[in-house]
């Protein structure tokens, strides 16, 4: 009886955890599902082109490479601010701050985690943005720059969460030694403790461009959404995320634009998951997931 | 000598202050947001409806449609993530089954938010058929928190000591019996710290509920969960690039932007104090 009973439950939790993997299936099915007709018309080499223009009195072109490029130019500039921010911080917040401070750091940085992405976009769009706009004497404030700085600020309490529990795993004994040889506490951080956290650093830094990446509400707001390629940060952009977000609304359901759509989700979808698999590869064979 | 000294505090003061420029920038975002939102914030917003598609009026409506979002979505993913959590740290045997579940749960916490909105319009409105309503976006919501609810019941249940469980068992409790009574009552606090964490973010995201559920003006209560709804989020960005006279209505937006605010940072701090709170007071 209890025996039976003992199973029974064990079932039922074996098929609560296999959720999670069927969940994962599913997005991948149905972002495939919807998106493939558009693979017989108008076909897939339509995808591959430069130009998007999904509304037309003409011609409409379903060109996703400008939303590429817009993606990337916001991501790229975001990580060269996220960084140093970043992982400086995680060094402070590790091996730095002490008491109190640290008692007041670690729960800021959660509550920055959780500030919404509509609340930063705003703030952006408000404040931001026209300071920028001032500061470089540009057109418009809505470029990818501002893009990218929101960005960096929504992605580095993930940088810092991560790479201070990476940094926090390296054993005591390395510390101890180097500052037995004479090293100071900033050759030690540096040249010991930081060199041997780095798999971890890195893996949370690709966990932080993840975050970018996929972000919608904030490119939405403040990139100015146009789709064009270009390299100018100092441009207007247009995201693959911000795209789905504002077209998707409008569209019909089934037509080519909605399939294209479906498309740059999942292009979105493969690099989030090429990042998290490598970041998640590097974690557990460190062992400082 | 002296020389080395004084360089190195240089360099620790300039790590410190690149720290302070993030502390600096995300306090000045809080500030801005208090004081210019305060002046809205009065009974009549919180508890009125929106006139003149949101230029005047309250937000009521927009409040109990997060509100019901974030209780369908908890209501779904916390019993789903507390089973999957007991499964992993207590039944599940170190093997490739194991490791399958894992790589799903990470995948499934950096899946972009708009893409979670893209799953949920395909399955939730259109192959079940639920249309734009509660009921598909707390669905959609629920499975975007998951991997948050998996992770940190987790951590509470590794946090049980072996002790209590071999106690138990030596005993001739079953396995379930010691995990029900013996392991549960001491995770549950983190569990639950865990699914806090879960309903902030919930609360604050915008992208899943833009395509399966979020209406764009809609003054009344929603009647059952298969209607539209208006949500706090979607709110504030309809008001602040949508609104026809969006400069005019600058302090209904900041209004909006304050109650989001405070509702997700009550939300965080509560689930950081309570879990400190655990910490501390359970010493094995």
């Amino acid at each position: 009886m209890t025996n039976w009973r003992e199973k029974f439950i064990e079932l039922l939790l074996i098929g609560a955890a296999s959720a999670s993997i069927l969940i994962v299936l599913l997005i991948f099915l149905f972002l495939a599902k919807e998106a493939f007709p558009f693979v017989l018309d108008p076909g897939i080499k339509e995808l591959l082109g430069s130009q998007w223009i999904p509304v037309s009195f003409k011609k409409e072109v379903f060109g996703i490479l400008p939303l590429i490029t817009g993606s990337l130019l916001v991501t790229a500039l975001a990580t060269i601010i996220m960084i140093p921010f970043g992982v400086l911080g995680a060094v402070y917040i590790a091996e730095i701050a002490i008491g109190r401070e640290r008692a007041f750091l670690k729960p800021f940085i959660e509550i920055m985690a959780g500030i919404p992405s509509v609340v930063i976009g705003f703030f952006g769009l408000i404040i931001l943005s026209p300071v920028l706009k001032k500061i470089f004497q540009l057109n418009t404030g809505l470029t990818a720059l501002s893009g990218a700085i929101l960005l960096a600020l929504m992605a580095i309490p993930t940088v810092i969460s991560i790479s201070e529990d990476a940094i926090r795993s390296v054993p005591k004994s390395y510390k101890e030694a180097s500052l037995a040889l004479g090293a100071s506490r900033l050759q030690t951080i540096f040249k010991v403790v930081v060199p041997a956290a780095l798999p971890g650093i890195i893996a949370a830094v690709m966990l932080g461009i993840g975050r970018v990446v996929g972000e919608t509400m904030v490119v939405l707001m403040v990139t100015g959404n146009a789709a064009k390629i270009t390299f100018n940060p100092f441009e207007s952009v247009r995201t693959m995320t911000a795209t789905i977000a504002a077209e998707m609304g409008e569209v019909a359901f089934g037509s080519d634009h909605y399939q294209a759509l479906f498309w740059v989700g999942i292009v979105l979808l493969s690099v989030t998951f090429g990042l998290n698999f490598i970041a998640q590869k590097v974690l557990t064979r460190y062992r400082m997931g | 000598m002296r020389n080395k000294k004084v360089t190195e505090y240089f360099l620790i003061s300039l790590i410190r202050l690149v720290t302070y420029i993030v502390v600096a920038i995300v306090g000045y975002i809080i500030i801005d947001i208090f004081i210019k939102g305060l002046p809205t914030l009065s009974w009549e917003f919180i508890s009125g409806f929106p006139r003149r598609s949101g230029a005047e009026g309250g937000i009521l409506p927009a409040i109990v449609g997060t509100i019901c979002l974030v209780t369908g979505a908890i209501s779904v993913a916390l019993p789903l993530g507390m089973t999957s959590a007991i499964y992993l740290t207590e039944y599940a045997k170190q093997g490739r089954f194991k490791e399958i579940i894992g790589l799903a749960i990470s995948t499934l916490a950096g899946v972009p938010s708009i893409v979670f909105g893209l799953f949920g319009l395909g399955l939730f409105v259109l192959f079940f058929g639920f249309g734009a309503s509660i009921l598909s976006g707390s669905l959609t919501l629920a499975f975007m928190i998951l991997p948050t609810i998996i992770v940190s019941s987790e951590e509470a249940l590794r946090a049980v000591p072996v002790t209590l469980r071999e106690g138990s068992l030596a005993l001739g409790a079953s396995k379930w019996q010691t995990i029900a009574r013996n392991v549960l009552p001491y995770a549950l606090p983190g569990m639950f710290t865990g699914s806090i964490l879960g309903i902030g973010r919930a609360a604050g995201e915008t992208a899943p509920i833009l395509l399966t559920v979020a209406a764009f003006y809609l003054p009344k209560l929603p009647r059952s969960i298969f209607d539209q709804v208006m949500a706090l989020p979607y709110h504030l960005y309809v008001l602040a690039t949508q609104h026809p006279e969006a400069e005019k209505v600058l302090p209904m937006q900041y209004g909006t932007a304050l109650v989001l605010l405070l509702l997700v940072i009550l939300f965080n701090l509560s689930a950081i104090i309570l879990r400190n709170r655990f910490r501390k007071k359970i010493q094995w």
